[in-house]
């Protein structure tokens, strides 16, 4: 599928959290401009794979490259700066803020200025109409200037699609971006992320599949934190082994 | 409301000398300082989450590193403020390394202990810091050849240092750096894979408060004309603390009330009763009962309901 360097690269990661091996011997590759599914029951470590992607958490062996640079010893922000952006299963918002500024501080977090003492973070007007862009391309303009803590469930979960589109990411990591929604937030949201452009590349946990399938063109089942089948979309459905892991056969 | 104050501040403060007597004019000098010392220990507190309990630290060392090079080298007092400042600050970059392996409170316990390593050094070093004497005979600067020995003189000295420590800790809270502080007290975890570098915006704020509790130190000692090695105490970076929770942390106006608040009562309440601690307890316990999240907070929440607004 992909031309050149992956855009992700993991080679032979392992996770222990004392005796319970969360990521075991998981290698895989994302293309450039790839829409990775990573589906797996409770408790596989897909989240645990993230927090590895991102550089929450160490890894106790094993490769992650970026765009063919090695990242695996990086601090989060730096990884940052190389174009990783995610979001967080459970919602991560500045809640005492508006909007605006919660997207603000995505678009700060990769420019020079973050370290600036002197002028009023208020007074770069740009900043904030991107923000304010970003937010209407999620449709939130409207609650521009409403802290987050005013605003519902469903809302604060595109915020944070926002934060991570605002920052233009070459990787995307969504985790469940479409948990606890309903049905037509799920569809909002779903449009939402397949108008993502192709620059970016998309890996995505979730758990509806119905919904998620959809936006897929690759899939990654993980099971108590191994790769089990990992592939084209049709093909990972349609193996014996997915049916296992999800219907118990 | 934010006229009036602003007119109280802007009109009633620089005329008090004329109004008052020494015994206020001097008063008010030492809550000036203490402001100093509260709104630096508030950038940590307040707007970085980072609960510090040995900021002391920061004002007794500039207080005595200006003490013995004026006191027993004969430096002059620029080039001993200078070198105290920046001592000082040297200092805060060196804690900020130790104690920021911590968060919470890891940081808390830390910053008590080193605090609590050098209230002992000035105790027990008696041949460099005259221990528990402390250092007496001390003389304040004369800046551009006025002196402050008079009251009022040293309170529009103290007045004027105090409004630019003010403006520029105002000036760092609303600027974007200011904002990513706020975003890694809120945050830490979201800042980071937003590009944000939480240490290194932790140990900046933290070396900035310290070089403001310095220049609090400077003006403390010269106020004083005396250092002791209480200025070092738990007990005094614990009052800074109080202060600011009493008075509001993560807000500008907050450490100031509640240094003020502090001090008064330290003043007049201990003419009246001997356990004047027991009753800044009290109001401490009044405080956190009443407005929770301190003075300032408090009174705005106040207004806003009284003029039938929701806060």
């Amino acid at each position: 599928m992909s031309l050149g360097t992956p855009a992700l690269e993991i080679t032979g990661l392992n996770k222990t959290f004392g005796g319970l091996r969360v990521t075991q011997d998981v290698t895989l590759s994302v293309g450039s401009g790839e829409r990775r599914l990573i589906i797996g029951p409770n408790g596989a470590g897909k989240t645990t794979l993230f927090n590895q992607i991102s550089g929450d958490l160490r890894p106790n062996s094993g490769r992650i490259k970026l765009f063919g640079h090695d990242v695996t010893r990086l601090a989060p922000y730096a990884r940052a700066h190389l174009g990783l952006s995610r979001t967080y299963q459970i919602i991560t918002l500045f809640a005492a803020d508006a909007l605006e500024h919660n997207v603000t501080l995505g678009l700060l977090g990769l420019l020079p200025s973050r370290w600036q003492m002197w002028r009023p973070l208020s007074s770069y007007r740009h900043l904030a109409e991107e923000a304010r862009r970003t937010l209407d391309t999620v449709g939130l303009l409207h609650l521009a200037d409403h802290p987050v803590s005013d605003i519902a469930y469903g809302e604060k979960r595109r915020v944070e699609l926002a934060m991570a589109l605002a920052q233009k990411p070459r990787v995307l990591l969504l985790d469940e971006p479409l948990a606890g929604l309903s049905n037509s937030e799920r569809a909002t949201v779903k449009s939402l992320i397949a108008s993502i452009p192709k620059q970016t590349t998309v890996v995505m946990i979730e758990h509806d599949m119905d919904t998620a399938l959809d936006l897929a063109e690759t899939v990654t089942l993980l099971n108590y934190g191994r790769i089990i089948v990992d592939g084209e979309r049709d093909k990972v459905i349609a193996d014996e082994r997915t049916r296992e892991v999800y219907l118990g056969a | 409301m934010k006229w009036i104050l602003g007119f109280i501040i802007a009109v009633l403060l620089p005329l008090l000398p004329l109004l008052a007597g020494d015994f206020y004019v001097n008063l008010a000098s030492q809550i000036l300082i203490a402001a100093i010392f509260a709104l630096s220990l508030n950038l940590l507190v307040g707007f970085g989450g980072m609960t510090s309990l040995g900021h002391a630290s920061y004002l007794g060392v500039a207080a005595y590193i200006s003490a013995l090079l004026t006191g027993r080298y004969g430096f002059e007092h620029g080039a001993a403020a200078a070198l105290s400042i920046l001592g000082t600050v040297a200092m805060a970059g060196f804690f900020g390394v130790i104690a920021l392996r911590a968060t919470g409170l890891g940081f808390l316990m830390i910053t008590l202990a080193l605090s609590q390593v050098l209230w002992g050094l000035a105790y027990r070093m008696a041949s460099v810091t005259n221990g528990d004497n402390g250092i007496a005979g001390l003389s304040r600067p004369s800046p551009f050849g006025l002196s402050l020995e008079s009251p009022a003189a040293f309170y529009w000295f103290a007045l004027i240092v105090t409004a630019f420590a003010f403006l520029m800790m105002a000036i760092f809270v609303s600027s974007s750096f200011g904002s990513s502080l706020k975003g890694v007290r809120d945050q830490p975890r979201r800042m980071a894979a937003l590009g944000f570098n939480p240490w290194m915006i932790r140990w900046i704020t933290f070396v900035y408060a310290g070089f403001w509790g310095a220049v609090a130190g400077l003006l403390y000692v010269y106020y004083n004309k005396y250092i002791h090695p209480t200025s070092l105490s738990t007990t005094s970076s614990a009052e800074a603390l109080l202060g600011v929770i009493a008075g509001g942390s993560g807000t500008l106006g907050g450490p100031v009330v509640g240094a003020a608040l502090v001090l008064l009562l330290k003043n007049y309440a201990s003419a009246f009763i001997e356990r004047w601690n027991m009753l800044l307890g009290l109001v401490f316990l009044f405080i956190v009962l009443v407005m929770p999240s301190g003075i300032v907070p408090g009174l705005r929440t106040l207004a806003h309901r009284l003029r039938g607004r929701p806060s």
